[in-house]
């Protein structure tokens, strides 16, 4: 961690205003390094609902019905209106949004580890809409807790709109566990191939860090890794398991204690993932940077060069 | 490139892959108003980069109003909104203590009690 020396007394005070459960807003004093850390996860967030429409954006042609149709391009368009908001969300912090785009592309910053897995059928879009959106609400409900006024407001249009991508999900689910016998095996396969990557989606164990020692003192971060997974085990294995579907784990229980047990789910892939070795980490920068070369003269166009940029005050 | 997109398997990844990138230019930010129904005060729901006015509006109308009822939508250049500096709060603090500004400050029935407690009425 940054080990750059603060203004004791300022940071006493910033840190009673945290204490006492007031919002930083993008004019205040904030430490150094409590700027980087925000920047660091509201991007990286950002960049997770962008990258994240696009395994979901292929399938929109590919829907089986209308209505199908039309609430994926529907949940498909929030995401992308997350994404903006997050990225505005940072910008009052110091960092523009091209910036950011820009190092999304050039692999300075990262995005959620779990859309670097591929969509391979249909059913892959109802896990992802019922289990990835439902792991994702959980984190972004705790964290629209935190202690930074332009992300908490970001986050809680977000959960409200995420909420029907996790109906929409569960709705499509049940429908094809409840099919032909077709339907539910692809949805199981889809399920036993999301396994792994859901339980690596929070994170590595985190308990004893002392890094998110510091995040939770100022309400960067307010819930340990393990909390969250064990919150979405608890929230979502009943629902699957209660339409006769399994998960490929036989180590998969609850303890009396109320803590999820489970196989090592192999944090060395997690990591190599990480590090750009996942199934489709090359195919969705490309495509990314696609979209930026090929829009560039469209945005060009609409370029003004009299304006002056300046930060967003909210 | 593998990619079990059709869609993905049309563009020419390839060849714009090879490019190099260029930063952009930064487009000016809007902060929007959201008013929800006529008669109720426009919030400000948050920004939008864009070129102009009526860019701005269209990205509003996206990003603000997909859910719920909108009546209208404002926009105002970030640049032309002026704020007090978030260190002067403080010249707001005194302002609850002028409880002489609130009805409840203003309480006489303990008077009317003893007044006509003292004349038997």
């Amino acid at each position: 961690m940054n080990t750059q020396v603060e203004d004791p007394e300022k940071l006493a005070a910033f840190e009673d205003r945290i204490a006492r459960g007031e919002k930083i807003e993008p004019n205040d004093w904030m430490p150094a390094e409590y700027r980087k850390q925000l920047i660091r996860m509201i991007e990286q967030h950002a960049h997770s609902e962008i990258v994240g429409a696009l395994p979901e954006g292929t399938w929109i042609t590919r829907a089986p019905n209308f209505r199908r149709k039309l609430a994926l391009i529907a949940k498909v368009q929030d995401e992308i209106g997350h994404g903006q908001l997050l990225y505005s969300a940072a910008e009052t912090l110091g960092k523009t949004r091209e910036q950011m785009l820009e190092d999304l592309i050039n692999g300075k910053s990262k995005y959620s580890n779990v859309f670097n897995y591929p969509a391979k059928t249909w059913a892959d879009i109802a896990v992802i809409g019922f289990l990835v959106d439902g792991a994702a609400i959980v984190n972004q409900v705790i964290n629209s807790k935190g202690s930074y006024g332009p992300y908490c407001r970001a986050l809680e249009r977000i959960c409200y709109e995420e909420s029907f991508h996790l109906k929409q999900g569960h709705d499509n689910v049940v429908y094809l566990a409840t099919g032909t016998p077709k339907q539910r095996a692809i949805l199981q396969d889809a399920i036993n191939r999301w396994y792994r990557p859901l339980l690596h989606f929070f994170g590595p164990s985190d308990k004893a860090s002392v890094h998110s020692e510091k995040l939770m003192k100022w309400k960067i971060k307010l819930a340990s890794n393990d909390d969250m997974r064990n919150q979405f085990l608890d929230q979502y294995v009943p629902k699957i398991l209660e339409l006769g579907l399994t998960f490929p784990d036989p180590n998969l229980r609850k303890n009396d204690d109320g803590i999820w047990e489970f196989s090592d789910p192999n944090w060395d892939e997690f990591f190599e993932v990480i590090k750009g070795n996942g199934p489709c980490n090359a195919e969705r920068i490309a495509v990314r940077k696609y979209a930026e070369e090929a829009g560039r003269w469209v945005r060009q166009a609409l370029l003004n060069p009299s304006d002056k940029y300046v930060t967003p005050l909210a | 490139m593998e990619t079990l997109d059709p869609r993905i398997q049309r563009l020419d990844l390839k060849k714009l892959a090879d490019g190099e990138t260029h930063t952009n230019s930064h487009l000016v930010t809007y902060e929007v108003f959201h008013q929800e129904k006529r008669g109720k005060q426009p919030t400000h729901v948050g920004i939008v980069h864009a070129s102009t006015p009526e860019i701005a509006l269209m990205y509003a109308k996206e990003q603000y109003s997909r859910r719920g009822k909108t009546a209208n939508l404002w926009v105002v250049k970030t640049s032309e909104v002026y704020t007090f500096a978030s260190e002067d709060e403080d010249v707001f603090e005194t302002t609850p203590e002028k409880t002489f500004r609130d009805p409840a400050f203003y309480k006489v029935r303990d008077r009317i009690e003893a007044y006509r407690l003292k004349n038997n009425q």
